[in-house]
């Protein structure tokens, strides 16, 4: 069978930098062709080109059979070539039928045929979302259904798949997954880029490695293991990621929650955390792990329950309390809520704590210049000049500008909520050397992640929440996923009532 | 506005921010470029209008001229820096015009019964108080700045006739003071075009210098993220409003100044003209981007527009449908480079 794409010799350079240098690339029919590399590699690049949103300085563009080039993303789609961004790029407005038609709508729309030819696509994906519903309103699980049914929509051949798990919870992450392999069955090329090793050895039938803009080798799952992956992407095993635990020596209790209650829904959620401890806070996405983590940031109303800080009771109403309480968060969005992307990564750095950098309201320039300095050095960010805004640094090294505002301001309890989502694996392991070094400075951490893999590696123990509530606690003897998921999943509405979780050793 | 435009620009980030990740290198240098353009697309419109100007009229460059347009420009120039404040909070302040018309009625009347350093105060303050109600409305109820300030902007005219009774009012021998002030001149500089200097050289180093400065700016780039700094935006919210009613009242004071007549007919549709050379200025609309120098030469821009079309006896529509040409001239300079790598 001929592939569905080739493309040969790849080169494309902007302002003289090469992105992609003769990159090799074959899609087959009913198959997931998986791309792996550090941010930065050129696995994006090279999916643009795909898509006709670049166009290549250099190398052919085969599709069935026939060269060619893509004039623009219009031509991509018309030739069946689907990309699925890791933005999704819906309009939140819109019904959700609206949007899966979006582009092909007819002047005049008949509704009832709108909606019930969307409602088909949704069925055929296996959910039950209202073609009526505002994409706005739906939970980013349900945006991304909402996507592939629109690249379904059309005579679609080829669909990119960009870090796709990366905003998803494990359960719809592995619904996702059975819909690419049905869509494999159906004869659809698959290109599935994403930071997710296990994902890829689960649905992969072929991995290519992107290292700096070149294709690193293609291998077959089978054969190449996830350490030898990983090589090939850093030149480094998998078993150096969470590196060496530091000595922490566990101090006094710096946080106390009892029964705390949000407005959300969010309830029963106890817990301590002390000196030199580093607590995840697990469960699936949409369980109020991110919500708690808001609510003792004081970014969220509370509605009940009791907090102690440092011995005091703590209730904060807005994120400025819990900063001079000295609180800090690491949000989830780290574009929309961590940085400010136009602004100097130096008065990024300070911006919690802008006191030891200013007089009277002035800013001390060469103070702030060397505090920023120090903090460069200390958290390795890699940059051109302090002076340059955040915009211009990679994931990774955004992510530690965030960091490094917490660092400055010097905070007893750092939250992170999904501190290495869309972090390549090299910046990863720097944020996990960073974490513990916190922790045996003396501060408290709490880390929220989908990673179980990660929260295992890095955390003293995990709480579980699920549907709101903190549902018990593992100790590292019970690091396993399946003993995650059950505590989280225990109670769900699916209808058999399990076994009650026995643990419930609040803030063991 | 707040809300849905401030996430779908975040998101605008995430796209450009993603698609440039490959090569930071030129990421970068995009940046810069842009920066470039952006900071000096108006030296060089303002630059290219002062050579043009020269060669069309020997007047022009005449001292005479040039303090001139600096007078004429003052009450502009003033109302312009606090509509910079505001725009670069991602707000914007159609209030400007009418507030300044309570300071030029307020300061006739409260002269005549009040000397001159208590007066001006006070009608400063006014200023601030009719800034501050569009501020705490904007920063502690989340509503849209435009919709706000055009409700202020029509109440606060109706103040100014209210006042006035709908009449001018002769400052007469109390305000004889205030007036020559306004007609004098010091270091060769009228006086009115020497507040609007001072005002722009403290505007100076309030934003480049000062905490509440950077926050500002801060703020109009990223608000959920100065937020989960720890930082009180409500309050800085409020403040460029205050700060933008003050000096509105401040420009009314200076317009009085110059004519000795409290008149509350004062900076019609000024407000247009001030956001005009703030975006000329290179100001972005959606908050985070602008300077007090570029916002100085987007007035002195504006005022040479006038003037040289004035010195060459253009028509005053004439005058206006180039004014239209020039301002989106202006502005596709500026973003040269965006619009560059679109097509």
């Amino acid at each position: 069978m001929a592939p569905l794409i080739e493309l040969e010799t790849i080169s494309k350079a902007f302002a003289g930098i090469h992105a992609l240098s003769g990159v090799n690339f074959t899609l087959n029919p009913c198959e997931v062709h998986a791309l792996v590399g550090e941010n930065g590699a050129g696995k994006s690049t090279l999916m643009r080109v795909l898509g006709g949103e670049i166009q290549p300085d250099e190398g052919t563009i085969t599709i069935a059979g026939e060269r060619t080039s893509l004039s623009g993303p219009t031509d991509a789609l018309r030739r069946g070539i689907s990309i699925i961004h890791q933005e999704m790029a819906l309009a939140r407005d819109l019904s959700v039928a609206e949007n899966i038609f979006l582009g092909a709508l007819p002047a005049r729309i008949g509704w009832r045929q709108l909606n019930s030819r969307a409602r088909t696509l949704i069925d055929r994906l296996g959910f039950r979302i209202s073609p009526r519903a505002l994409v706005g309103d739906l939970s980013v699980a349900h945006q991304q259904v909402v996507e592939i049914a629109k690249a379904l929509s059309r005579d679609v051949k080829v669909i990119v798949f960009d870090e796709p798990t990366a905003v998803l919870s494990t359960g719809d992450a592995s619904r996702l997954l059975q819909i690419i392999r049905d869509l494999r069955a159906s004869g659809v090329g698959i290109v599935y880029i994403s930071h997710r090793l296990q994902e890829i050895y689960e649905i992969a039938d072929r991995i290519s490695v992107m290292k700096d803009g070149r294709n690193a080798g293609t291998v077959d799952p089978g054969s190449t293991k996830m350490d030898g992956l990983i090589r090939m992407m850093v030149g480094r095993p998998i078993s150096q990621l969470f590196g060496e635990k530091q000595a922490a020596t566990i101090g006094e209790t710096i946080l106390k929650v009892e029964n705390l209650r949000l407005p959300n829904g969010v309830r029963n959620v106890s817990f301590e955390i002390r000196r030199g401890e580093i607590v995840g806070l697990g469960g699936l996405v949409g369980s109020g792990r991110t919500e708690v983590a808001r609510a003792i940031f004081g970014a969220d109303p509370i509605s009940g329950g009791q907090m102690q800080l440092n011995g005091r009771p703590y209730m904060p109403r807005s994120p400025r309390r819990a900063v001079r309480r000295s609180v800090g968060l690491v949000p989830e969005d780290r574009k929309g809520q961590g940085v400010i992307l136009d602004l100097p990564i130096r008065m990024n750095a300070t911006m919690a704590n802008m006191a030891p950098v200013t007089t009277g309201g002035f800013f001390r320039h060469r103070r702030e210049r060397k505090i920023v300095k120090d903090l460069i050095d200390t958290l390795r960010i890699k940059l051109g000049s302090m002076n340059d805004p955040v915009s211009s640094l990679s994931g990774g090294n955004q992510q530690k500008v965030v960091l490094a505002k917490w660092f400055h301001a010097d905070s007893d309890l750092i939250i992170l909520d999904e501190p290495t989502r869309g972090v390549d694996v090299g910046a990863k392991t720097e944020i996990y050397s960073l974490i513990h070094r916190l922790a045996a400075e003396g501060k408290a951490v709490i880390v929220i992640s989908s990673e179980h893999a990660e929260l295992f590696g890095l955390c003293d123990r995990v709480l579980v929440m699920g549907e709101g509530e903190l549902r018990g606690t593992l100790l590292p003897e019970d690091y396993q996923e399946e003993k995650l998921l059950t505590l989280s999943m225990m109670g769900s509405a699916t209808g058999n009532a399990g076994p009650r979780p026995t643990e419930q050793s609040h803030g063991a | 506005m707040p809300g849905r435009a401030r996430q779908n620009r975040a998101m605008g980030h995430d796209m450009t921010e993603t698609s440039a990740n490959m090569a930071e290198g030129t990421q970068k240098q995009r940046v810069q470029f842009a920066k470039l353009f952006r900071t000096f697309g108006t030296v060089v419109i303002f630059v290219l209008l002062v050579i043009m100007a020269s060669s069309q009229s020997d007047a022009f460059l005449s001292e005479r001229n040039i303090t001139n347009v600096l007078r004429q420009m003052s009450g502009i120039g003033v109302m312009s820096v606090g509509m910079l404040f505001v725009i670069l909070t991602a707000g914007i302040d159609l209030s400007v015009g009418s507030i300044a018309a309570v300071g030029s009625v307020a300061s006739a009347i409260l002269l005549k019964d009040y000397p001159l350093p208590v007066a001006l105060p006070m009608v400063i303050g006014i200023g601030a108080v009719c800034g501050g109600v569009s501020g705490a409305l904007v920063a502690f109820f989340r509503l849209p700045s435009f919709v706000i300030t055009l409700a202020m902007m029509t109440a606060a005219r109706g103040i100014a006739l209210i006042m006035s009774n709908g009449q001018p009012i002769m400052v007469g021998n109390a305000g004889q003071a205030l007036q020559n002030f306004g007609t004098s001149y010091t270091f060769g500089l009228p006086n009115p075009a020497l507040v609007m200097i001072v005002i722009f050289l403290l505007a100076l180093v309030v934003l480049n210098l000062t905490r509440f400065g950077r926050l500002v700016k801060a703020i109009g780039s990223n608000e959920e993220a100065v937020r989960l700094s720890g930082i009180s935006v409500p309050f800085h919210i409020l403040s460029v409003y205050v700060i933008s009613g003050a000096l509105a009242a401040l420009a009314g004071i200076l317009i009085t100044a110059r004519s000795g007549v409290g008149s509350p007919s004062v900076g019609v549709g000024n407000e247009l003209s001030v956001i005009a050379a703030v975006v000329i200025g290179g100001a972005s609309l959606m908050g985070g981007v602008g300077g007090v120098i570029n916002t100085f030469l987007g007035v002195m821009i504006l005022g040479i527009i006038g003037n040289i079309m004035n010195l060459a006896g253009v028509p005053g529509y004439h005058q206006q449908v180039y004014l239209g040409v020039i301002i989106v001239i202006a502005v596709l300079i500026q973003n040269a480079s965006q619009i560059l790598r679109r097509h």
